[in-house]
């Protein structure tokens, strides 16, 4: 059995089984950034409880050399610090693994399987015996098997060392005993087993040119290189770090050097419905503005993304999913809110949708979102997801063209509106869907009155019923026009002339890269189209149309993204098989290699 | 948020103020609402207040949310910029609007039911951010539009129209200001313009959340003889604590008051507010006794009226931030975007 993991270099699953609260984070993020910065390609994800202190947390790190950056589906070593878990843990590592688990304190039920290995390591004593303080015992048992898993993955101690320096740089203090630890438990781990492991790390290049970060800290480095000025927030998780970051960034390249004086101001708001009424109170003054939120916000903002709609106010709007309905799972992940945000609000509505498959994607999409906000007048909903939004992402580093200058729109200034003869705000002065607006205090001419009541293209009230038509039919027009701005799909063709075609959106992404490539390995191939907007525009109806049988893949229940495209287009209900993936963790490619299997085999009609 | 326009004919002779604009120029469309309705008397003193404070329509915001209140923005100032929001979300409207623009001047124009009901929450949320702006609530204590429901600031007892006792207490938004450290709180009657239009000059020109709690009887569904908020009523039990005087920046305090008699506030522009008391045990700087005195008189039906409390030394949101002095929306992107070689390195921290 233990054949099967020979030569697993550099292509395997670390998981770290840990108790909330204890602080294994920063020592998991070491071991993950030594990988990185060994050149060879990781991932982490975090599976958190909504909890402060005392429930299971897990940390999963996927090393792999091919660059895939999904999870894998097995667990290949397992480090259970926690007793709760444990019987589970154990079951969960694939024949041939490891299981290093804390001797400190024995435990017969380890001895149930024989098909791993197992790799004890008294933790707890070895921090007990060094260190004196009651919390530095239960933090640095982290160290400890960093320090051992040094050992036994053959891991790069200068490439640690140099973290530990970094980590602590600002609590110099604790430099010390981290790097004790970390001895403690390189050198225990050394003398009593055979080291390195099979499941090993080499270093290679394969890094060079990337970073890791997660989609909320890019988010929140967008909404500043944007130009964004106002934030409006109500913490929920999991989109806190955006603000978190946005506020972070600011304070480092947002105050003036000689009063200190801040080019931004952060609300945070009673609820969600002030925040996006904040958003929308600054967009109408002109000032670029946006909110984050998740599932349960994007519900409360209902009332107000109509409003923004049918007045035209622009809007920038994260909605870093959760696990729905209701409260749901705060902390698993899903793309549940799809038909939420694509209709939110009562009445004739739809709102742009941006869907980033990656951090670096929430950096480039959450500066193109205010461009579009500002360009279309309307909110923009950028689609993040907690998968994307809080782990972090190995992902090409992010660039910025210092020739980009924002695009606000069709706002009128004071000179245009002293040589114009009239303004009406709702008037379709280009044929493009899209009015001219102007903004309070610039230009006596430019005063209007803005309402969510019925109004006419001249901007004043209205129940007549030509007039309000004139008005709706003109934003299904802006529509139309939205379609042709919005981000293209973007389309990978296999060489092979493929009759089928998977369409995904967002964190889909990393799973059906490695799907792709297992499928063709068995001699089946798709094409893959990635929807990067909504309105999905001229591009998808054409790949769509190009395909027998198209697979939607998506994280939710109710096939939400292939409703879109029911709506949407024209495509026959029968050609589209779901593939579901929403129990809350990351998807990995199993689900969508299955359904593909299960449709090419014989007797199976395509 | 109906209207109808109204022909502008400018008399000879009429009046000009410092900017050369008429009173005209202060008006708005026709109003919809019922003769004789408290709301249009409040539309009036607005219109007075702002023509005599030389204030440029066009930096004014007229903020409302949904009611008969919040449609009468659209019958004053027609040459500023009017922002009617969803119902009880006007605050936070205004607290964008301000955010991004600290220069815009915003007056609000609220509801008991917009600002009592839906939108408590977000009235108390601007009144704790001390927003800069002045909020007027026409109170009625009834919901017009939905013909005659009671509103949260109906007085225990009071009958509506077909008879219906109120059986809850009353929620005053003079009190709730008190309470959550509002900065300037006041409280006057449609029909009493004297006190009304000063208590305006001085709430524009307070620095920070100015509140004037306006009883505006409603003739068609709240002014009969069991009511509490109608025109009778308010007449008789209206308790005027403490009279406003405005004088403008650089104006002499005219030596008609007796010193001791009268206490002036200097407001953040140089122009100040004279108190004088009407009620000789009032005091308009004391929160916990302005509140003692409100309760007291609520209990014996009285209604107080005035300047009822003011504080200048607050600072407003734009103050707790540090924001700078120039409004954010004037900003140049240059000053904004760090760069490609700040996201460079910045990136140091991400391998």
């Amino acid at each position: 059995m233990a054949e099967q993991q020979k030569g697993r270099v550099n292509d395997f699953v670390l998981k770290i089984a840990n108790v909330n609260g204890t602080g294994s984070a920063s020592a998991n993020s070491l071991l993950m950034k030594t990988i990185f910065r060994m050149g060879i390609p990781v991932s982490g994800k975090n599976f958190f409880p909504s909890n402060i202190q005392g429930l299971p947390t897990w940390y999963e790190i996927r090393v792999s050399k091919d660059g895939y950056l999904a999870r894998s589906g097995a667990v290949d070593i397992m480090v259970a610090m926690n007793a709760q878990t444990y019987t589970r843990d154990l079951q969960e590592v694939a024949p041939g693994g490891v299981l290093i688990y804390d001797s400190t304190w024995p435990r017969d039920r380890l001895l149930a399987r024989r098909d791993i290995e197992i790799v004890g390591i008294p933790l707890a004593r070895l921090c007990n015996e060094h260190f004196s303080n009651a919390r530095t015992r239960v933090l640095m048992k982290n160290m400890a098997y960093v320090g051992a898993l040094a050992a036994l993955l053959d891991l790069d101690r200068a490439v640690i060392g140099e973290l530990v320096q970094e980590t602590f740089a600002r609590k110099p203090a604790l430099i010390e005993s981290n790097v004790q630890a970390i001895d403690l438990g390189f050198e225990f781990a050394r003398a009593n087993f055979t080291c390195p492991l099979s499941q090993r790390v080499k270093a290679i290049n394969k890094t060079a040119g990337h970073i890791m970060i997660d989609g909320n800290t890019a988010a929140a480095l967008g909404c500043v290189y944007a130009g964004a000025t106002v934030g409006a927030w109500y913490p929920i998780t999991p989109s806190t770090s955006l603000m978190d970051a946005f506020k972070s960034f600011c304070e480092r390249y947002r105050k003036d050097p000689q009063t200190g004086d801040k080019l931004f101001c952060i609300v945070q708001a009673e609820d969600e419905l002030a925040a996006i009424g904040i958003v929308l109170g600054a967009t109408w003054n002109g000032a670029r503005a946006f909110t984050p939120t998740s599932g349960p916000g994007i519900s409360l903002m209902g009332e107000f993304l109509g409003f923004a709609y049918f007045t035209e106010l622009p809007a920038v709007v994260f909605d870093v999913q959760r696990v729905g309905p209701s409260t749901g799972m705060p902390t698993r992940t899903q793309q549940a809110d799809i038909l939420a945000a694509a209709f939110a609000s009562h009445g004739d509505t739809k709102h742009v949708l941006l869907f980033p498959r990656d951090p670096r994607e929430c950096f480039e999409f959450s500066v193109l979102a205010f461009d579009l906000a500002d360009r279309l007048q309307t909110p923009i909903i950028v689609m993040s997801d907690l998968d994307i939004g809080m782990n972090d992402w190995m992902c090409p580093e992010l660039t910025w063209d210092a020739t980009y200058r924002p695009d606000r729109g069709k706002v009128l200034s004071a000179e245009q509106l002293d040589a114009a003869k009239s303004f009406h705000r709702y008037l379709d002065v280009d044929g493009d869907g899209i009015p001219n607006r102007t903004l309070p205090g610039v230009h006596p001419r430019g005063a209007y009155f803005l309402r969510g009541s019925g109004h006419n293209e001249l901007g004043a009230y209205t129940e007549d019923s030509i007039e309000y038509q004139t008005v709706v039919d003109r934003l299904a027009k802006k529509w139309r026009t939205a379609a042709t701005l919005v981000p293209e799909p973007e389309i990978r063709r296999t060489s092979k002339g493929a009759k089928w075609g998977i369409v995904a959106v967002g964190s889909c992404d990393a799973a059906i890269d490695e799907a792709l490539d297992r499928l063709a390995e068995k001699g089946i191939y798709a094409d893959y189209c990635r929807i990067r907007a909504f309105p999905f525009g001229k591009k998808v109806t054409r790949f769509l149309e190009q395909h027998d049988r198209i697979f939607v893949v998506e994280q939710n229940r109710d096939a939400q993204l292939k409703t879109l495209l029911l709506v949407e287009t024209q495509y026959p209900v029968t050609r589209l098989t779901s593939v579901l993936h929403y129990g809350g963790l990351p998807m990995d490619c199993r689900c969508i290699v299955e359904a593909l299997e299960q449709a090419a085999a014989p007797g199976v009609a395509a | 948020m109906t209207s109808i326009a109204k022909p502008k004919i400018v008399h000879h002779g009429l009046k000009r103020n410092a900017l050369g604009l008429t009173v005209r120029d202060y008006e708005g469309g026709m109003s919809t609402l019922c003769a004789g309705c408290g709301h249009d008397s409040i539309t009036a003193a607005i219109v007075q207040a702002f023509f005599e404070l030389d204030i440029p329509p066009h930096g004014v915001a007229k903020m409302s949310g949904i009611g008969c209140s919040s449609k009468t923005p659209a019958y004053f100032l027609s040459a500023s910029h009017g922002f009617n929001s969803v119902h009880g979300r006007m605050p936070s409207i205004a607290t964008g609007a301000n955010a991004a623009n600290r220069e815009l001047f915003l007056l609000g124009v609220s509801g008991d039911g917009d600002s009592l009901s839906i939108g408590l929450g977000q009235f108390m949320h601007a009144l704790r951010r001390n927003l800069d702006m002045l909020y007027i609530i026409e109170n009625n204590g009834v919901y017009g539009l939905t013909k005659g429901q009671f509103s949260a600031s109906a007085d225990l007892g009071s009958k509506a129209k077909r008879g219906e006792v109120n059986k809850q207490p009353p929620i005053d938004p003079a009190q709730i200001a008190l309470a959550l450290g509002g900065t300037f709180v006041a409280r006057s009657f449609s029909g009493d313009k004297d006190q009304l239009v000063p208590l305006i000059k001085a709430g524009v020109r307070h620095r920070g959340f100015a509140l004037i709690d306006v009883l505006s009887p409603c003739v068609t569904f709240n002014d009969h003889e069991d009511s509490t908020k109608s025109y009778a009523h308010a007449r008789e039990f209206n308790h005027r604590a403490i009279h406003a005087d405005f004088v403008p920046q650089a104006s002499p305090i005219k030596a008609a008051y007796d010193a001791g008699e009268v206490f002036p506030v200097e407001l953040h522009d140089g122009s100040r507010v004279l108190l004088r008391k009407l009620a000789h045990d009032y005091n308009a700087t004391n929160r916990g006794a302005a509140i003692e005195y409100l309760r007291a008189r609520q209990r014996a039906g009285e209604l107080v009226t005035g300047l009822l409390y003011i504080d200048e030394s607050e600072p407003d949101l734009h103050g707790v931030n540090g924001t700078t002095t120039t409004p954010l929306n004037r900003v140049p992107f240059e000053a904004l975007c760090p760069g490609p070689e700040a996201l460079a390195a910045l990136q140091k921290r991400f391998r």
